[in-house]
């Protein structure tokens, strides 16, 4: 299942007659300065991607405690094995990669990719809206929506030459690169889409003729609006691998130029897996496919550059650490953060691993939290660009001091 | 005329892919004897086959994907052991080696494999879209790289299959081999050689049976590699081995399940877990040759009796003893006369192509007519075009995407030279060609494919062919075609009274005439 992104190419209209649409829940945003000291004298020219998965990735699906003896019966029929077909990839004795993500599973091999698991913003409640706004806004709280910690990060890096390559009018820029900082976007361009006139007289033909052709394509049309009109909207329906290899092929490029940007956020949609999410395959199973391809795109577009990368891939929280009752999970707590690229201290899970219990689960239900994504953050910005640890204390994450920077992370 | 014309319709739609565009004469004919029409494509079942200059066959499509797939390994390794332990600042050798490795990566080649030009190159597509000229100028445009053997093949099999489909006078046979595909199923997203073997396991495994015996079709399925790679059997060992005691693996009982549950005898089909255990026991052992050839000739189906289960294995019921490949083609033989595997096989026979709650007095005759004629697939496809039920059964069930895609391909005349379009369709719309999320194949219900964002993905790739081809045709025509002058006064009207060409052929491609079958 894939969106429409990329089809038909040779039925490209001119742009005259079709309005040029972006769609396809993946968009990307990015600086629009160079950092200073690129191309500085000692050749690192470092590079972060920040991908946001929006609708909370089930972490535990993700990279499963697969030597966790509660695991399996929590995540019952969705659980994913270590063993028999369709395995698991192992990661180290405790902890297992989803099947569908062998290039991440590569990179970590590698050394270039790494797991924190049990991590959870400060949020503690379960509204994506507001948990999407604490991730992307860096306070403590949602609410808090004027701008973005990426974005005040940026306000701490000496600022150099402008980025010239790939400027283009943006899709709307992700809270958590919204700010004072000016940013450039670009988003991957699907196909021109069907005229308003040309759906609304097919309406009324339906109308007539036959109800149930008119009602799918009514609710097609009004699901497909709302997606285009808010960004927080995951796209319903088709999944997006092939999205999201595009927009990440797309910024990888523009990222690997000279005069191209540097630090960019990218947000994926659809990954509210309350049914049927699938174990090995299915629904998850083939967002996370592409969310490996993704990773992949960049590995290859940034070409030399990949050397001084770090992406990061992050979600506003976790899911239930039981399954419920539609083969799915419902909004949870802990998750995990990806780490992936050149510069990356990887090969490692880090976890300070609060078990499955039933007493050790937050509230009864969800993998709790033991380490705060903060910290991530933190280590990555302190040591992929040198950020002051004030400053991401006090301005970046407010009111943050007691989150210390996780060390290491950046090799 | 009316109800002639209503019967013309049926035998397009129903049983075919659509009536054809210029001087096809289809729909004449179909009108003037639509059974007639509709049985004179099973007289020939030669023309069932797919025979195209340059489609090889699977031990040979074979051999190819295992050597490359080993010159890929042989590449990694080397860059891998190039690579310096520990590279310091500077420039390393590292990068460029990866990039290398990321060209020949088979990681990723089946998602990568259409979508890659389509959506690589938004910006080579003169005055495309300004936000993607703006973006790319200063981007460094690399060079489109080469197909490898396995996309190159994938695409081949694709372009014959298609352009088979649109070419063929009804599209009777090509829509039974569709549903025999559909109900054998592999998926080419398994890996390197499920996509190579893709269009072969159809040409040889399916093609040639469809007029045929289903007993026959069920033993070419499962000893085919592709079916064997699919599903893990050629991992799969006797624990009593040889091979299982040396090694430390065992049985693997994909393939046994998905036979009894979705080849033959259906859910509830009167199986236990037992049955599917002692099932993978008898067909441990039956694998493919691998690139060595240490079994037989590279890609060819070989029985391993190293990997075989000794001993008998009761099925069903019944102790089969035979050793050998012997004791499974028994079985085998065996559950495909089996009373579940006929009613199973009638249900969804019917469901495809009356409705997806077909009348139950059809599937108990064609079941039947399975039963008598010993799985004779000829005899079940008759029975269904003799019925009544076919022929009055109003035509409700949505075409699926590959049945619209190809059915507008007819009505267009456009005989593809180029598969990505229809491959890049087929993803949008989901359905991939030969690729299922899973071994029970593309769901065939209207609930599956008369979806809300289906819909509207619909309309806008029948917007996107509108804009292409609707100069120089006259949408009117076209709908007397498509619709075997039975369509509605609105969707006359909606087709006459549209701003244009273009919308007129949309909203034609749209209509309900058009849609459902």
């Amino acid at each position: 299942m894939e969106t429409t992104m990329g089809c038909c190419e040779d039925l490209r209209s001119s742009p005259t007659t079709r309005r040029a649409v972006l769609r396809g829940g993946a968009s990307f945003a990015a600086w629009a300065y160079l950092p200073k000291f690129a191309r500085a004298a000692d050749g690192r020219d470092p590079r972060l991607v920040l991908v946001i998965l929006r609708g909370a990735l089930d972490g535990l699906a993700t990279v499963a405690p697969t030597g966790d003896p509660d695991y399996a019966g929590l995540h019952g029929a969705i659980a994913l094995s270590s063993s028999g077909p369709n395995a698991a990839l192992p990661l180290d004795n405790f902890f297992s990669l989803h099947p569908a993500m062998p290039e991440f599973s590569r990179m970590y091999r590698e050394k270039k990719a790494a797991v924190i698991h049990a991590v959870a913003t400060p949020y503690r409640d379960r509204s994506h809206f507001d948990g999407q706004d604490v991730l992307e806004s860096g306070f403590a709280g949602p609410g808090r929506v004027q701008s973005g910690w990426l974005n005040r990060a940026l306000e701490g890096l000496p600022k150099g030459e402008r980025v010239t390559s790939g400027i283009a009018v943006g899709p709307i820029t992700p809270l958590v690169l919204r700010g004072a900082a000016p940013t450039v976007g670009w988003a991957p361009l699907a196909l021109p889409q069907a005229s308003e006139d040309t759906a609304m007289r097919l309406l009324d033909l339906y109308s007539h003729r036959d109800a149930a052709l008119g009602s799918a394509l009514k609710q097609g049309l009004a699901l497909d609006k709302a997606a285009q009109g808010d960004d927080m909207k995951p796209k319903p329906g088709t999944g997006g691998a092939a999205a999201m290899r595009l927009a990440a092929r797309g910024a990888g490029r523009l990222m690997a130029a000279d005069n191209g940007p540097r630090i960019g956020a990218l947000a994926f949609d659809g990954w509210d897996t309350h049914a049927n999410e699938g174990g090995p395959v299915g629904r998850l199973a083939q967002l996370l496919g592409g969310l490996d391809g993704a990773l992949a795109e960049f590995e290859t577009a940034l070409g030399p550059r990949w050397r001084d990368t770090v992406i990061v891939v992050a979600t506003e929280f976790g899911r239930t650490a039981r399954i419920n009752g539609t083969q799915g999970t419902d909004h949870g707590t802990a998750t995990v953060a990806l780490l992936a690229g050149g510069a990356v201290n990887g090969g490692r899970v880090i976890a300070d691993w609060p078990g499955l219990k039933p007493a050790s689960l937050h509230q009864g239900r969800d993998l709790a939290p033991t380490t705060d994504l903060r910290a991530v953050m933190k280590g990555v910005l302190r040591d992929q660009f040198g950020l002051a640890e004030k400053l991401l204390a006090d301005s970046v994450f407010p009111e943050s001091a007691k989150v210390k920077p996780m060390q290491g992370l950046v090799s | 005329m009316a109800r002639d014309s209503q019967a013309a319709l049926v035998a397009l739609n129903r049983f075919g892919f659509g009536a054809r565009g210029g001087a096809s004469g289809d729909v004449l004919n179909a009108a003037s004897d639509p059974r007639g029409f509709v049985k004179a494509e099973l007289g020939r079942p030669n023309r069932v086959l797919l025979e195209v200059p340059g489609l090889q066959s699977t031990p040979a499509l074979g051999k190819a994907v295992f050597d490359y797939q080993f010159e890929i390994q042989q590449a990694r390794d080397a860059a891998k052991s190039a690579a310096p332990p520990a590279a310091g600042e500077g420039a390393s050798p590292r990068p460029e080696a990866k990039g290398q490795r990321r060209n020949l990566s088979l990681n990723g080649i089946a998602m990568e494999m259409a979508p890659k030009e389509p959506q690589a190159k938004p910006a080579e597509n003169p005055g495309a879209m300004a936000p993607a000229e703006a973006m790319q100028p200063n981007a460094p445009k690399p060079a489109p790289q080469p197909l490898n053997i396995i996309q190159k093949t994938f695409r081949a099999e694709a372009l014959a299959r298609l352009q088979r489909a649109v070419i063929v006078d009804g599209g009777f046979a090509e829509r039974l081999v569709v549903f025999w595909s559909n109900h054998f199923c592999i998926s080419a997203n398994k890996g390197g050689p499920a996509r190579m073997w893709a269009g072969s396991f159809e040409r040889e495994a399916i093609r040639p049976h469809v007029l045929g015996r289903f007993a026959d079709m069920l033993k070419a399925v499962e000893q085919h590699p592709a079916m064997l790679f699919f599903l893990d059997n050629q991992q799969s060992l006797g624990p009593d081995s040889r091979a299982g005691k040396n090694r430390n693996r065992g049985l693997n009982e994909n393939l046994a399940r998905e036979i009894l549950e979705l080849h033959t005898l259906g859910v509830g089909g009167g199986y236990s877990q037992d049955d599917v255990t002692s099932l993978a026991n008898v067909i441990t052992g039956w694998t493919y040759a691998g690139r060595l050839g240490q079994l037989g000739a590279p890609g060819t189906f070989v029985f391993n009796a190293n990997a075989h289960q000794p001993g008998a294995q009761r099925v069903m019921g019944k102790v089969y003893d035979a050793e050998g490949v012997a004791q499974g083609e028994a079985v085998l033989a065996d559950i495909a006369r089996h009373p579940s595997t006929a009613k199973f096989i009638a249900g969804k026979f019917a469901r495809h192509f009356v409705s997806d709650d077909p009348p139950q007095a059809l599937v108990a005759r064609l079941a039947d007519v399975f039963t008598k004629t010993d799985g004779d697939l000829k005899a079940l496809a008759l029975a269904l075009v003799d019925s009544d039920e076919a022929w009055s059964a109003p035509l409700t069930k949505i075409r699926s995407p590959y049945e619209f895609l190809v059915a507008a391909g007819r009505l267009l005349a456009q005989i593809p030279n180029n598969p990505n379009l229809y491959l890049a369709g087929l993803r949008a719309l989901g359905q991939p060609l030969w690729s299922p999320a899973g071994p029970n194949g593309f769901p065939d219900t209207n609930a599956a494919w008369l979806a809300p964002e289906g819909m509207k993905l619909r309309l806008d790739i029948s917007t996107q062919i509108a804009s292409r081809l609707a100069e120089g045709v006259d949408p009117r025509d076209l709908l007397e075609l498509a619709a075997a002058n039975t369509a509605s006064v609105e969707t006359r009207r909606t087709v006459e009274r549209a701003e244009s060409r273009q919308q007129a052929l949309a909203l034609l491609l749209m209509s309900p005439e058009f849609q459902r079958r």
